[in-house]
C-alpha cells in the first residue's frame, strides 16, 4: 500500500469515527426517538463497558479460558477486593496490574 | 454575575470544566496505558511514522484503530477497511442518541466539533454526572473539560508509543490496565437493581457473542442490556424489588 493510499484510508477512518459519533447529532430537524428507546439507552454506555471489560478478563483467544492458574483472574480478585475496599478508580488500576505483573512474571500464570 | 453585555469567560474558567476534567482524571492512567498501546501497535504494524501521527489524531478511536490497522497492513481493499471500523464504532451511533438529548439546540458546527472529541467514556461519565439533561450552560463545559483530559491522556501516550516502539516491555501489561480502568468506572456506575442486571447481561452477552466478527458482539451486549434494562423497569416484580430497597 502507497503512502498515499494509506492516506486516504486513514481519512475515510476518521470520517467513520465523525459520522458515527455524530450520527444523531448533526440532524436539524426533530428526530423521532421514541420514549421508551430513549430511556432505554441510559443502559447502553454501562454495556459497552461491560462487553469490552468481561471477554478481556475471561477468554483467551475467544475461548473461555479452561483454568483458574491464569494471572488475570487473581489481579481482577485483588483490583475488585481493593475496590470494595477504597473505592478507588486509581487504585484498583495500580493493585491489579501490579497482581497482574506479579502471578505473570512471579509464578509464570 | 458579569453583565450580560461582557464577552462570555472563556469555557476552562466554568467550574463545570474543571469538574469534568476531575472526574476524568482516574480512568486517564487507563487510556494513557490503551493509548501507548495503540501508539506501538501502530508503529509495529509497519505503518509510517507520519501515517500513525495522522491516524492517531484524526481517527481518534482506539478499537477501530487495532481492527483498521492488520487489514491496513495486509493491503486489504479500502471497503474492507472501513466496513470494518463502521462496525466497530457502531456503539457510537447509539451513543450519538444520547448525546443529542443534551445538545441538540447547540448550533451544528459546534455539534460537529463535539462529536469528534465524543469518547466512549466521555459519554459513561458524562450520563453519570448529568442523568437528565441540565441547561446547556453547564453541560457544555463539563463535556469540555472530561473530553480535554482525555484527548491528552490518549494522543500523548499514544505519540510516545508510535516513537517508542519496540522498547515498551510488558506491553501485555498495558493493555490489562486499560481493561482495570474500564473495570472500575463500570463499578462506580453499578446502582439499581435494573443496572446491575443489564450490565451482567451485557457481560455475558458479549461472551457469548464473541465469536462474531468486528466486535460485533458489543452491539449485540448493548441490545440485550437495554432489552433487558426496560423489562426490568417494567415488570411488577422488579418495581417492587426496587421499591422494597
Amino acid at each position: 500500500m502507497s503512502i498515499w493510499e494509506g492516506a486516504l484510508a486513514i481519512v475515510g477512518l476518521a470520517l467513520i469515527t465523525l459520522l458515527t459519533r455524530g450520527f444523531f447529532l448533526f440532524p436539524e430537524r426533530e428526530l423521532p426517538i421514541p420514549g421508551w428507546l430513549q430511556q432505554g439507552l441510559r443502559y447502553a454506555p454501562l454495556a459497552a463497558l461491560a462487553a469490552v471489560v468481561v471477554p478481556e478478563i475471561v477468554t483467551t483467544q475467544g475461548q473461555l479460558i479452561d483454568t483458574w492458574r491464569d494471572a488475570r483472574l487473581p489481579a481482577t480478585a485483588l483490583a475488585l477486593a481493593y475496590f470494595a475496599w477504597r473505592r478507588s478508580i486509581l487504585g484498583t488500576i495500580v493493585v491489579g496490574t501490579a497482581a497482574l505483573l506479579l502471578f505473570r512474571l512471579g509464578l509464570g500464570w | 454575575m458579569a453583565p450580560a453585555e461582557d464577552p462570555a469567560p472563556p469555557i476552562w474558567r466554568h467550574p463545570e470544566f474543571a469538574r469534568g476534567a476531575r472526574d476524568m482524571v482516574d480512568t486517564s492512567l487507563g487510556i494513557a496505558a490503551w493509548g501507548l498501546l495503540t501508539g506501538v501497535a501502530m508503529a509495529e504494524s509497519g505503518l509510517p511514522l507520519a501515517l500513525g501521527v495522522l491516524m492517531s489524531l484524526t481517527v481518534y478511536a482506539g478499537s477501530a484503530q487495532l481492527a483498521a490497522l492488520p487489514l491496513l497492513a495486509s493491503g486489504a481493499p479500502l471497503w474492507v477497511i472501513w466496513a470494518t471500523a463502521l462496525c466497530v464504532n457502531l456503539r457510537f451511533v447509539v451513543f450519538s442518541a444520547g448525546w443529542r438529548r443534551y445538545f441538540a439546540p447547540l448550533p451544528r458546527t459546534q455539534r460537529v466539533r463535539m462529536a469528534y472529541f465524543a469518547a466512549d467514556l466521555n459519554f459513561a461519565l458524562f450520563l453519570r454526572r448529568f442523568p437528565e439533561p441540565p441547561p446547556v450552560a453547564e453541560s457544555v463545559p463539563y463535556f469540555w473539560g472530561g473530553v480535554a483530559l482525555n484527548w491528552v491522556s490518549w494522543q500523548l501516550p499514544s505519540l510516545a508509543g508510535l516513537l517508542l516502539a519496540g522498547h515498551v516491555p510488558v506491553s501485555w501489561g498495558l493493555g490489562f490496565a486499560g481493561t482495570l480502568a474500564l473495570l472500575a468506572l463500570s463499578l462506580t456506575m453499578l446502582q439499581g437493581r435494573a443496572t446491575q442486571v443489564s450490565a451482567a447481561v451485557a457481560g455475558a452477552a458479549a461472551v457469548a457473542a464473541y465469536a462474531l466478527p468486528m466486535k460485533l458482539n458489543i452491539l449485540v451486549a448493548i441490545a440485550a442490556a437495554v432489552a433487558i434494562g426496560l423489562l426490568m423497569e417494567r415488570l411488577p416484580a422488579g418495581r417492587v424489588a426496587q421499591e422494597r430497597r
